[in-house]
């Protein structure tokens, strides 16, 4: 697994590209005033809180990342109508559960991202990630950690871990090379 | 005709957030309220920027795109919003309905 580059006028390229986009968007202009603005905070900020950010891991497969995306935004959409469909219908028959997901990943990045579409995605969300890092020694590697997940309809617990393994942590593993 | 695409653009939001508070007071218990404004929210909110993204389009002249941004902060919002009210539940050891499975895999915190 890679990180950032530490080099010094640039310290996080792909943080200075969103900058200048989101600062474009945010005027709504494409005005040369606004261009100069957006490229100057695109330098001036990264170099700035550089010394507060950690090194993160970077995306070594973009096409694949882009996949995966839209893999998730076609789920973000299944997922509401299916959502939906839990809401309106008998809450009697709806099973609850906790379910505790083995997790292949080791950096925390990776892990908020699979958290967060966990949390986007069918009748899961993402609660807690075991074991606490609280609980760790400075730098101890936890042998194996889990993500605990509370589904709205649990039906079959293996099925389920199975799905989430496949479909969205496998992809993250190849995107992040780890 | 851009009037019949935003107007249908804008129930299927209201639709979708409508359910999403239902979800919110029909559920018994915490952790199932969370589901219905973490999901169904997210497409209703998408939405409703697309109608809004539709119209300011068609009726200035510039092209609207701040709804692009909007949408790319809920959803990276949203999930960690629920996050931090799921751990903070958990923290406090809020009670889940009896049937739900799995409660022995909550570990308590240190």
């Amino acid at each position: 697994m890679r990180t950032d580059s530490p080099s010094k006028w640039l310290p996080s390229p792909f943080l200075s590209f969103l900058l200048f986009v989101v600062w474009l968007l945010l005027n709504n202009s494409l005005s040369a005033g606004h261009i100069i603005l957006a490229v100057v905070l695109a330098i001036i900020i990264p170099i700035a809180i550089s010394p507060f950010r950690t090194n993160q891991p970077i995306v070594a497969k973009p096409g694949l990342a882009f996949r995966h995306l839209m893999l998730v935004l076609y789920d973000i959409i299944t997922a509401n109508v299916q959502v939906a469909i839990l809401i309106l219908g008998p809450t009697r028959k709806l099973t609850p559960g906790f379910v505790k997901v083995p997790l292949d990943l080791t950096h925390s990045t990776p892990i908020t991202i699979l958290a967060s579409t966990v949390s986007l995605t069918p009748g899961t969300v993402s609660a807690e990630v075991y074991p606490w890092e609280e609980s760790l020694e400075e730098s101890e590697e936890p042998e194996q950690r889990y993500l605990l997940i509370h589904v709205l309809n649990l039906e079959d617990e293996q099925a389920l871990i199975n799905t989430i393994k496949q479909r969205y942590e496998a992809p993250l593993m190849e995107i992040f090379q780890c | 005709m851009f009037e019949w695409i935003v107007s249908i653009l804008l129930l299927i939001g209201g639709a979708f957030v409508l359910v999403g508070s239902i979800g919110l007071v029909k559920m018994p218990d915490f952790f199932m309220r969370l589901h219905g404004p973490t999901k169904a929210t997210t497409l209703g909110m998408a939405c409703l920027l697309t109608a809004s993204m539709v119209f300011f389009s068609n009726t200035q002249a510039d092209l609207s795109m701040k709804e692009i941004l909007i949408s790319l902060f809920l959803l990276l919002t949203a999930p960690i919003s629920g996050y931090m009210m799921i751990k903070s539940a958990i923290h406090h050891k809020v009670e889940s309905i009896e049937r739900t499975q799995g409660k022995d895999n909550i570990e308590d915190d240190v």
